[in-house]
């Protein structure tokens, strides 16, 4: 208990630790400010003048529609039909219908909680994720660089111990700072939903989905910031855990890409991180196999669905490989 | 007496596909009393670090018995670390922390009462800069904060590899004290140095290692005495006389020395009783003003016997070679 209390002061005064994470919520705080102020509740004032905007646009459509059409006419009569210009028949130029000139595009900015929360919880989790990331693989990565594991080896020479409680203080802070963090996201979201924008049809059903998707993205930052601790442990510096995910995310991705290329993989998005990720976000994404019904016009091609379950499942193979590797190699290698 | 550190044919053998096999520490001995200052002494690369490291679970051997305060170790380190300070090499700590944190964090874990940090920091005159970050330390006053960090523990065996290193004279001297004061109040201490002045003055007993292996071991006193040749240095009245005693001492009757003249004294070796120089040369009539044993200072006998040590190997070498190319 004492090492795991010191480790969680230590990550309290780890410099880099507080200034990336003040640096992530001041971007966070930033992003909320400018949704709030970049959003307007819509009033009967602003639908009528949507409304009027609307009207002028279609006279406009209508007026050009006519007038096109009347320089068509008199570019056939006069003998020198451009063909390139106009149709063949100029009845075929018509005038647009008001219907096609719906007032909702000429609103201003609303932030409708239902619709768009979902996506700003995006922008979270990517910047969170990367943060503990970042943080999990300095936590261990500079100790080890700097000597700092040595020293505390010298003092608790039990190896794997010392390594599972550093794990432990850092996941302690990366649940510590995402949790709330996510809660106060919310909120503030909710505060624009409230005073610019709508909370309507934010049924029970919706908030539990909210909810869901918020816990997977304290899930997922956890097990970020795992990975990073487990990186830079194998190589005992920080430096690796981001080449490391640099070269799993590009050229991984691009080699696996090209292989299920060549290979005529079915479903060749199953492949790629970005399909799991949005998968653990939406909780779904429907991955279509188009090769089956390439040139076979009215063919519905199959799908399958990637769920937040094989994202678990992926991403708990993961922390464990990662993990397993740093406890072997930090129990097996020598200090020097 | 009880010994506090054992080690015994310990072993560490570095493979590696460029640079093949190298025997790092290779049957290494050494026994460390209670209650001394230890010198442990060895050129670069002979082993030492590598030695210390072992010792304090860093490194794995590949065989060997080492026992730390009566417990044998790597098994029992957990139990006995608590009473063992260290520091390997050069200390490194993390540079954003003050002194005062990378102690406090160390007790912590150590599961140690912060008490003790002022008193240790005084101990090694930090008190005054402990709350500045240790980034902005000169490499003696880091050194003074790893001493720190291993006193924190009030050890009853304390580990230093190069102590001195960085340390201005003062700073060397109030080490010295230090090191005294804490074996007068019961710490055994092993000191790792390469300043032999240092370690010849403040040190009772001395363990010499080359290429990994112990070349000698005992108290600094014996050691020095073994390997100090039985020479004598003669000076005379006159310094003119100098030839002419010579002569007498290399013709006296008895077993022969040797006599090597220098400007203004003889060296005189291979003498039983330096009686026999005194009679011989008043007997030609040449009068002594001064005789004095030559003694040899830790620095020749270290360099005397890393160079044999390593003459030694370069033999087996040879022979290992000779062997290999007349068994093909």
């Amino acid at each position: 208990m004492n090492l795991y209390r010191a480790e969680l002061r230590r990550l309290g005064k780890r410099r880099f630790v507080r200034y990336l994470v003040a640096a992530a919520l001041l971007v966070l705080v930033a992003i909320a400010v400018g949704t709030f102020l970049g959003n307007q509740k819509i009033g009967p004032a602003a639908f009528a003048e949507a409304e009027r905007t609307a009207e002028a646009e279609y006279r406009a459509g209508v007026e050009w529609a006519e007038q096109w059409r009347a320089e068509c006419e008199r570019s056939q009569t006069g003998g020198a039909a451009d063909t390139n210009r106009f149709p063949p028949n100029c009845a075929d130029i018509v005038a647009p219908t008001r219907d096609m000139y719906p007032a909702e595009p000429y609103l201003p900015a609303t932030f409708t909680f239902h619709r768009e929360f979902p996506t700003t919880l995006y922008i979270f989790a990517t910047l969170t994720t990367l943060v503990f990331f970042a943080a999990g693989a300095s936590f261990i990565g500079a100790e080890w660089t700097s000597g700092g594991m040595m020293n505390l080896l010298l003092w608790r020479p039990r190896r794997l111990r010392v390594l599972f409680t550093k794990l432990a203080a850092l996941l302690t802070g990366a649940l510590a700072v995402t949790a709330p963090a996510v809660l106060l996201w919310t909120a503030a979201h909710w505060a624009t939903a409230v005073w610019r924008g709508s909370t309507a049809e934010m049924t029970a059903g919706a908030w539990r989905s909210v909810a869901l998707t918020e816990l997977r993205v304290v899930v997922l930052v956890v097990a970020a910031a795992a990975v990073g601790f487990g990186l830079a442990a194998i190589g005992r510096h920080t430096a690796l855990a981001l080449g490391g995910v640099l070269a799993v995310l590009v050229l991984g991705q691009s080699g696996l890409s090209f292989l299920a290329d060549v290979t005529d993989a079915t479903y060749p998005e199953a492949w790629l991180l970005p399909m799991y990720w949005i998968a653990w976000m939406d909780s779904s994404v429907e991955l279509t196999d188009w090769q089956t019904c390439a040139g076979q016009p009215g063919c519905v091609p199959p799908t399958i669905e990637l769920t937040w379950l094989h994202t678990g499942v992926l991403m708990a193979a993961v922390v464990l490989l990662v993990s397993g590797v740093a406890a072997w190699t930090v129990r097996r290698r020598d200090v020097s | 007496m009880t010994a506090v550190l054992e080690i015994s044919g310990l072993r560490k053998t570095y493979r590696s596909r460029r640079r093949g096999v190298r025997h790092a520490v290779d049957g290494f001995d050494m026994r460390v009393e209670a209650g001394q200052v230890h010198g442990f002494l060895g050129p670069n690369g002979s082993g030492k670090t590598t030695t210390l490291r072992t010792l304090l679970g860093l490194v794995a051997p590949n065989g060997g018995r080492m026992a730390i305060l009566g417990q044998p170790v790597p098994q029992q380190l957990p139990a006995v670390i608590g009473r063992v300070g260290a520091i390997v090499e050069s200390p490194q700590f993390f540079p954003h922390f003050t002194a005062r944190d990378t102690l406090s964090l160390l007790a912590q874990a150590g599961g140690l009462a912060p008490h003790r940090i002022p008193a240790v920091l005084d101990l090694v005159g930090l008190a005054d800069r402990a709350g500045e970050r240790v980034r902005t330390y000169s490499l003696g006053m880091r050194q003074r904060l790893a001493v720190a960090s291993a006193l924190l523990k009030e050890p009853a065996l304390l580990i230093l590899d190069e102590p001195a290193n960085g340390l201005d004279p003062a700073g060397i001297r109030e080490m010295r004290t230090l090191m005294r004061d804490l074996v007068a109040a019961g710490t055994t201490v092993v000191l790792s140095s390469h300043i032999l002045g240092e370690i010849q003055v403040i040190c009772d007993s001395v363990t010499i290692i080359s290429r990994g292996r112990r070349v000698t071991a005992g108290p600094v006193a014996e050691v020095l005495a073994a390997h100090s040749g039985g020479g004598l240095r003669v000076r005379l009245e006159a310094a003119a006389d100098l030839p002419a005693a010579e002569t007498a001492l290399t013709t006296a009757d008895g077993p022969p020395v040797t006599v090597t003249r220098h400007a203004d004294h003889l060296l005189v070796h291979g003498v039983d009783q330096p009686a026999r120089v005194t009679r011989t040369l008043a007997a030609a009539g040449l009068y002594v003003s001064e005789l004095t044993p030559v003694t040899a200072d830790l620095e020749s006998v270290f360099l005397q016997l890393t160079a044999d040590a390593d003459a030694d190997a370069d033999v087996d070498q040879t022979v290992a070679a000779d062997q290999t190319g007349a068994g093909r």
